[in-house]
């Protein structure tokens, strides 16, 4: 009686946690740290569009070579802005002072950004700003209300617009319309993102890769281990009755 | 007779130190009981993973900065620059809720067999000590990695002593240091992390076991071993710790580093269980989290605090709910130990108290709402009657007689026989009339009979082992 009680109330308290979730549904992003490409351009359009104002500190141009198996020379070429050299790291130019002055905060160091708030997040977060005529960059976003980050892929991704419903009397967005078209089409847009977010997985954790190859190995020798100790300890115990 | 050059060394060194002597009586010489089942194994565990935090922690200290503005770089320095560094790094943060999982479960062990009682009360003690020290480890050990979370959780800690009346306030400046968690708390509570307490860990290790040779081990059935002997003075259901103990605690070892090297290797964060996504933030002081909760393995009497309205109050039932653990050997009443021949009452207050505990440490991750707020006060009432009431119903409760010398442990080969005869009906005179066409015998489909006397046996064995 007392056990079907205690399991009933823990299954309310279960159930009342689900009900206290976010609003904002979050668009899973397609992580594959064994996609050298997609992170190889992920790291192009992160040297391209967010180093200006965000630092990624914790990586080398040095380490991005090594582990795609790049030339030092051609990451230099490819990646790196003008004047780095491979033993960088991936700092920003703008100065902290500056930024935040501009912007309200100083842009954070993003090295660890995708451990911290998830790729799904990022993934979200880099697709949904829209048009916000209130706020002094013109632009506002949908999981992160407010921020003083402007749409850095404006021209490409072009002008999203809010759509609104009422909602216990409040006017609450449900969904993002594209307004005026941007310089790529949605998929391309799409898949972009998708390579930048896989690239800030990959700063997140670069040695990912290497530890679950080199898991297998370790949990073979494991299994092993585990017979031949069971079988040393099964014959010791043979007399122990 | 011609002696060689190494014995003569290790006479030379056997002539002054009793290594022999310790080697009899704690491994060769020490019986403990045959018929110790799976809950043994994390005793040895326990000793294990301090191994290994001791370790990766010396590696790790290497370096690490114990500095404000230095701590958190140094840390993904190591996960990154330093060769090897992200493997020591996640075998100390996953040793860390490693070792609780195998403490809490070495103390549920010392709960359901009796362990506590006596003659083994001090064993108990220096156990809870280790606990303690444990606790007191791992809190400041999670600051020095200086991420959001380890800066708010240390600042919410350090604050609870300021509730604490007259003295509260300079108090919990004393600790810190400063009048926020700074880079002067985080000095100081790295030099209590790698030298102060470890040291206190590691002397209390050695008191605990000794006291345990002491006494000797109890076991499942909670029957005192050293009663019956034979004419050496051995007792009969003993066995000597080595050989027997050391290869069986060998497999316990591997079955461990299985889990362990998965965690490690596949699931480092474990959903953020054992590393938070808040805590790959920088410490920033003017950037309070929504919401701050403690490690997985704290939240438990971190729910009980927030149960109670008045902070100092719940501040004094916190340290209560540990303090209340420390004089289990003497609530309990019972004449019996160990759960198998203690009354029903006793396995339902266990029950009771197991689903309390867990809902705690499901209710200290959760922002507190009213009704979640509700349900903590609820379980943590359930704690502490489990403690507080144990003195009438153990004594009320009718206990099973207890076996002269210990039971056969439980064995699979033993279970799997009981399955099959129930499944296919005990080998009899019978069986001949189903082997119409000859003398092989073809079963394919489950049969409806055996399926019934399987689930039979189950809840046979379900309800014996519940009262």
């Amino acid at each position: 009686m007392k056990k079907s009680l205690s399991i009933s109330i823990l299954l309310a308290v279960l159930s009342l946690n689900v009900a206290a979730e976010e609003s904002v549904e979050l668009q899973p992003a397609n992580i594959d740290p064994e996609d050298r490409a997609s992170i190889v351009h992920g790291a192009k359009v992160f040297v391209k569009y967010c180093l200006g104002c965000h630092s990624i500190k914790h990586i080398r141009y040095q380490r991005i070579a090594k582990d795609f198996a790049l030339d030092d020379k051609k990451v230099l070429a490819d990646i790196a802005p003008q004047g780095a050299t491979i033993y960088d790291k991936m700092n920003t130019a703008m100065n902290a002072h500056d930024s935040s002055k501009w912007f309200g905060v100083n842009p954070p160091d993003l090295s660890l950004i995708a451990r911290s708030r998830g790729a799904d997040w990022l993934n979200t977060y880099l697709r949904t700003f829209y048009s916000d005529p209130s706020k002094p960059l013109g632009t506002n976003n949908l999981v992160f209300k407010d921020v003083g980050m402007p749409n850095v892929f404006w021209q490409l991704q072009g002008e999203q617009q809010p759509e609104y419903t009422e909602e216990d009397g409040q006017k609450v967005i449900s969904s993002l319309t594209l307004g005026k078209p941007g310089t790529v089409s949605p998929h391309e847009f799409d898949t972009m993102i998708n390579d930048l977010v896989n690239f800030l997985a990959y700063v997140g954790e670069p040695v990912k890769i290497e530890r679950e190859r080199m898991g297998k190995y370790v949990l073979f020798y494991l299994i092993i281990f585990l017979v031949i100790s069971y079988l040393l300890k099964k014959e010791y115990w043979k007399d122990v009755d | 007779m011609k002696v060689s050059r190494f014995t003569l060394y290790t006479n030379w060194l056997l002539d002054r130190f009793p290594l022999k002597k310790m080697w009899h009586d704690h491994m060769v010489h020490y019986y403990a009981p045959k018929n110790f089942n799976f809950w043994y194994f994390f005793g040895s565990l326990a000793l294990m993973v301090l191994v290994n935090q001791i370790i990766t922690g010396i590696l790790l200290t290497m370096n690490y900065k114990p500095d404000a503005e230095l701590a958190f770089d140094s840390v993904e320095y190591i996960m990154r620059d330093v060769n090897w560094g992200w493997l020591v790094r996640y075998m100390h943060s996953t040793g860390a809720s490693a070792f609780f999982i195998v403490i809490y479960l070495h103390m549920f062990r010392g709960l359901i067999y009796g362990s506590y009682k006596e003659p083994r009360e001090l064993v108990w003690i220096f156990g809870m000590l280790l606990f303690l020290a444990l606790m007191a480890e791992a809190f400041m050990g999670y600051l020095l990695p200086w991420g959001q979370m380890s800066y708010w959780g240390a600042q919410v800690i350090i604050s609870l002593f300021s509730a604490i009346p007259v003295i509260g306030d300079d108090l919990s400046l004393w600790v810190r240091g400063d009048y926020v968690v700074s880079d002067a708390t985080l000095n100081r509570f790295f030099a209590f992390h790698v030298i102060a307490v470890p040291l206190v860990l590691v002397m209390l290790v050695f008191l605990h076991i000794l006291a345990l040779h002491e006494v000797g081990s109890n076991n499942p059935d909670g029957v005192e071993i050293k009663k019956i002997k034979d004419k050496d003075g051995i007792p009969l259901d003993g066995i000597p710790f080595h050989p027997y103990y050391t290869v069986k605690d060998i497999v316990g070892v591997a079955v461990f580093i299985i889990f362990f090297a998965t965690v490690i290797f596949y699931m480092p964060e474990l959903g953020g269980f054992f590393l938070e996504s808040n805590n790959f933030i920088p410490a920033d002081p003017l950037k309070t989290p929504e919401h701050i909760e403690p490690l997985w393995y704290f939240t438990p009497f971190y729910a009980i605090l927030r149960a109670v309205p008045d902070k100092f109050a719940g501040v004094i039932a916190m340290f209560g709910s540990i303090i209340v653990l420390f004089l289990l050997p003497w609530l309990d009443r019972s004449p019996v130990k160990s759960i198998r021949y203690r009354g029903p009452l006793f396995k339902k207050a266990v029950f009771l108290f197991v689903v309390s505990f867990f809902a705690l440490g499901y209710l200290g991750m959760k922002p507190p709402t009213a009704t979640l707020t509700w349900f903590a006060r609820l379980f943590s009432l359930i704690y502490f009657s489990f403690f507080l009431l144990m003195p009438i119903y153990s004594r009320w409760e009718k206990a099973k007689p207890v076996p002269r010398r210990v039971t056969q442990p439980p064995s699979l080969q033993r279970f799997m026989t009981e399955v099959k005869t129930a499944y296919y009906g005990a080998p009899s005179s019978k069986d001949k009339n189903y082997t119409l066409y000859g003398s092989t015998e073809f079963r394919t489909y489950p049969s409806k009979q055996g399926l019934i006397n399987l689930c039979v046996l189950l809840a046979k064995k379900l309800k014996a082992s519940l009262d």
